[in-house]
């Protein structure tokens, strides 16, 4: 139980996905202008994330493992995690409607997104089992969400601020991604794993 | 080497077609019914997903339109023939998609319109019309205080010579941002197609016209009678236009005693009668300049100093020997 808190934790603060270990920085930059896209997009990331890591993991354990398929692991993990986007994504359609238009338009963006991939080979090279997968998984779509909330929120302050023209857009969000990253470090050695 | 060769591509065939059997599966078990306009309606827009007319894309703006939330005509990127085909399919009037322009249905400069005291308070229509209804004689008129060419998102709208905002055709999209900020009403949406206008917005009598104004309209009717009141009729001392009826006012432009209209079209190309005439008078009597002449049972001729290029006389002539002569042009102020 303390071991799976850990993990929790490190995947949200000390190695968030974003921050940290610099995964899915497209998303981060491209879906935080407004509190509310970020939000939804952060929701769809830990929904993704929790089946792509379950699903990910039985098709390692089960299939390439026992046939010595190791080599095979992006190129399946890719496959698995494309596929059951695609198939939740039909299913939401037909049976939530409601829920298919909050998360619609991100799910496709996350299918080949690389935090969902990185997420899935640092389970192998983790070598976490079945539960610990899942937990890693939900606390990598919180800390993804929290990042991106945390840029969202800052950079709907910064369209009322006065930046130098030089800096205006891009520039400053970049400025603003780095610093937070720096931010984010003093979370290190908060727990050891 | 060999030992993971085989089960690698067998393993990935079977993982892919699964997957594959899986999602077709899906996709017809829970397959959602639409309504398959939007799809019609899909392939006809640019596709181009460009986002101007307000959906995130063009999927999302097919669906509006069938649902009737917005009008074929929101989407920025399509030309006019689309905007034809997606009405048809989906039963709406086309001419509601017309291409509309602003017009401002004032002539009165300050030369024309006198002002009776300097107005020197805040550079806006809407705060000089607070003041009497501002400083402008006219009480109807416009204040050349340029509040529409301040309010105007894409810059169609200019502050001629004479102090009058001046509508650029090519730049103006038919928005409407000037028609709700004008304090005085007096600019409204047109089809782009119909180049002549009204010049005036006056209620008021004759009388009290010619007192603040040369260009007023004093609401004598004749520019009703002169069109036969198609899509034009008098309310309340002033000529009502349906300009969306597309009226033939070439002929008012000219017959107005106080010049109120404004046409667009600086030179209306003459008519010319051909050889095929056989002299049957009809065109004669149509004409409503006189501007026919010519005896019975022979060809007949057009007094080109007198017409004004209306074009009334084209389609009645039973011979077809009425046609056009020189350019239909526009002259740059």
């Amino acid at each position: 139980m303390h071991q799976l808190f850990v993990i929790f934790v490190a995947a949200v603060l000390v190695n968030n996905f974003v921050l940290v270990r610099f995964l899915g920085i497209c998303p981060f930059l491209g879906v935080s202008k407004r509190i509310e896209t970020a939000l939804g997009m952060g929701v769809a990331v830990i929904f993704v994330m929790t089946l792509a890591s379950v699903g990910t993991h039985l098709v390692y354990s089960f299939i390439l493992v026992p046939y010595n398929l190791q080599i095979l692991e992006y190129v399946a993990f890719i496959l698995v995690i494309a596929s059951l986007v695609q198939f939740v994504e039909t299913i939401l359609r037909k049976m939530t409607p409601a829920l298919y238009q909050a998360l619609g338009i991100y799910l496709p963006l996350i299918t080949t997104n690389c935090a969902i991939l990185g997420l899935a080979l640092l389970n192998v090279i983790k070598g976490y089992n079945l539960l610990q997968c899942l937990i890693f998984a939900i606390g990598a779509g919180v800390g993804f969400t929290i990042a991106l909330v945390i840029m969202a929120g800052i950079r709907e302050r910064l369209e009322f601020s006065d930046i130098p023209q030089s800096l205006r857009g891009v520039p400053i969000a970049l400025i603003v991604a780095g610093i937070l990253s720096m931010a984010f470090l003093g979370f290190s050695g908060l727990v050891k794993l | 080497m060999e030992s993971t060769f085989l089960p690698a591509v067998l393993w990935l065939a079977i993982l892919g077609g699964s997957f594959g059997a899986v999602l077709a599966w899906a996709s017809q078990r829970f397959a959602v019914e639409e309504d398959p306009r939007v799809e019609e309606v899909l392939e006809m827009l640019p596709g181009v997903n460009c986002g101007g007319c307000g959906c995130p894309g063009c999927r999302e703006f097919a669906l509006a339109v069938v649902e009737g939330k917005t009008t074929p005509g929101a989407c920025v990127a399509g030309n006019s023939e689309m905007v034809l085909k997606i009405c048809s399919l989906l039963g709406l009037k086309a001419e509601d998609q017309l291409p509309m322009v602003a017009v401002v249905h004032c002539q009165g400069e300050k030369k024309k319109a006198p002002e009776l005291f300097d107005y020197d308070g805040i550079e806006d229509c809407r705060a000089a019309v607070v003041l009497a209804e501002g400083p402008k004689g006219c009480s109807y008129g416009c204040l050349g205080l340029g509040s529409c060419t301040e309010a105007c998102p894409f810059g169609a709208i200019t502050m001629g010579e004479n102090g009058l905002p001046v509508v650029d055709d090519n730049l103006c999209t038919g928005c409407g941002v000037c028609v709700i900020v004008c304090p005085k009403g007096i600019i409204e949406l047109i089809p782009k197609e119909q180049k002549i206008y009204l010049g005036c917005s006056s209620h008021d009598r004759g009388r009290k016209v010619k007192q603040v104004c040369t260009v007023g309209c004093i609401g004598c009717g004749i520019c009703v009678k002169v069109t036969s009141g198609e899509g034009i009729r008098m309310e309340d001392n002033l000529p009502a236009i349906d300009y969306r009826e597309g009226p033939n006012l070439v002929v008012a432009v000219h017959k107005c005693p106080q010049d109120c209209f404004v046409d667009k079209v600086k030179v209306r190309a003459k008519m010319t009668i051909g050889t095929d005439c056989d002299g049957c008078e009809q065109c004669k009597e149509l004409c409503p300049m006189g501007a026919i002449e010519g005896k019975p049972g022979e060809r007949h001729r057009v007094i080109r100093e007198k017409c004004v290029g209306c074009g009334i006389c084209v389609l009645p002539c039973p011979q077809k020997a009425i046609f056009t002569m020189g350019a239909v042009g526009y002259v740059k102020d």
